[in-house]
């Protein structure tokens, strides 16, 4: 959606969203601001606004994780398929009206099926996969869709309390229409018994909070004898146009 | 009305998603990298440099900023176009690799107009993930050679505090030979940067 001066946002729910300080997961004690957030009650254009990713070009299997990683360029196409459940992540973006969000970019990163990410920081000793990367991205479709191809990832320890897991996750990042709109969170795995445990899970107030973070298994769009499917749809702020402003 | 996707802490590996290289990955073809102006960019080329620095003091060396900004007359570019000259959007990355200073190649913003026809001082809109950052912080950074623009910002007078509108300003200096505006964070405690609500 372009960028127009009547444009306005729902205003986000901060209850609804975790807090800054949120303890038990320890890294925000140190990382969240003590002072109040100031409200900018009239938005500008600066905040508005945001880009249109339509021109970035994306490669071929930038959403298709079972073939967008090869460890050594050499192997070519020869190279094995990575080791895991093979799955497709697929889902809607829409607005809090229900309005789909066209030719947005999503990205998403993971940990491969052993819960090792390929990133020089980490340091888990379950091994990486020579054929996994873990990374994606793509454009949502005209009805706003995007699709992923991927394995899924495992649980992973992490030094928070003396013994905690994160559970399996997709971190799914998505800018919808403006900088206002934009978003980082994290898919979970319907059923999974680590999600009540997590600390970051449960920086959240709102069991239906953690609803919206939870991918859906969906055998309708499995493909049989290949594939699993899990439904992951996304709600970014809705966008509502301004009358009679400055009209007094 | 629906609710909004709850957000979630971007983590300690959101350079594998969202700045490959200093996840040690292969690039793509095209990546949204910290360079938002090129050599053929009308205006000033400078450069935006700072840490991100915790409530101990610490500086964080896993967070992801992302800028955004007009351009010299005060547009924003909303097509983003690693083709055009200027790209109003960027990200960088403060990591061990860079000893936790992030950095943007950039172009002076001009004022941005508000409806009203008031304009804002220039100004760059920063978006900060990391680890321990449980939905995004959001702040603006001014310039310190812009006083009369910065005294008459609406924005800037919207925080009540004229002590804490301190914390929104960088700081002019010259390295190499290159302009650049130094912008520390801090995400908590003394000198507390102001996030905003938006």
């Amino acid at each position: 959606m372009p960028y127009n001066d009547d444009t306005r946002f729902v205003p986000r729910d901060r209850e609804w969203h975790p807090p800054a300080y949120a303890p038990g997961y320890k890294t925000s004690v140190a990382r969240s601001p003590r002072q109040a957030l100031v409200s900018l009650v009239a938005p500008t254009r600066s905040e508005l606004a945001g880009p249109d990713f339509t021109r970035l070009r994306l490669g071929p299997h930038d959403n298709d994780l079972l073939l967008n990683f090869r460890e050594d360029p050499a192997l070519g196409g020869a190279a094995g398929l990575p080791i895991g459940e093979r799955i497709l992540l697929f889902g809607r973006v829409v607005d809090q009206f229900g309005k789909p969000v066209p030719q947005t970019l999503v990205e998403m990163w993971q940990a491969n099926a052993g819960g090792r990410y390929r990133h020089q920081k980490d340091r888990y000793l379950a091994p990486l996969d020579p054929n996994f990367g873990g990374v994606g991205r793509c454009l949502t479709d005209a009805d706003g869709w995007y699709r992923f191809r991927t394995i899924k990832p495992g649980p992973y320890p992490w030094p928070n309390d003396v013994n905690s897991w994160r559970p399996a996750h997709i971190h799914v990042s998505v800018m919808g229409p403006s900088i206002s709109t934009r978003l980082i969170t994290q898919m979970y795995f319907e059923g999974d018994p680590l999600i009540p445990l997590c600390p970051i899970v449960n920086t959240l107030r709102d069991p239906e909070a953690v609803a919206t973070m939870t991918g859906r298994l969906d055998m309708a769009r499995s493909r049989s004898m290949d594939c699993l499917a899990y439904r992951f749809d996304l709600v970014v702020r809705g966008a509502v146009q301004t009358y009679f402003e400055n009209q007094g | 009305m629906l609710k909004e996707t709850a957000s979630q802490t971007a983590g300690p590996y959101v350079h594998i998603g969202l700045a490959l290289e200093l996840a040690g990955l292969p690039p793509r073809d095209e990546e949204i990298g910290p360079q938002l102006a090129g050599d053929a960019a009308k205006g000033e080329p400078i450069e935006l440099v700072g840490r991100v620095i915790d409530g101990n003091g610490d500086t964080v060396r896993d967070a992801l900023l992302e800028a955004w900004q007009a351009d010299a007359d005060g547009e924003y570019q909303c097509q983003f176009d690693l083709a055009a000259p200027f790209n109003s959007f960027g990200r960088s990355a403060a990591t061990a690799h860079n000893d936790g200073e992030w950095r943007f190649t950039t172009i002076k913003p001009g004022a941005v107009a508000l409806a009203d026809g008031r304009r804002m001082a220039p100004h760059v809109n920063l978006a900060i993930f990391a680890r321990g950052i449980n939905i995004q912080l959001q702040t603006r950074l001014y310039f310190d050679d812009e006083t009369d623009a910065n005294a008459a910002c609406p924005i800037l007078n919207a925080i009540e505090s004229p002590t804490r509108r301190q914390t929104l300003i960088a700081t002019r200096e010259t390295r190499e030979g290159r302009t650049c505006y130094r912008f520390d964070i801090r995400l908590q405690g003394e000198g507390e940067t102001v996030f905003f609500d938006f």
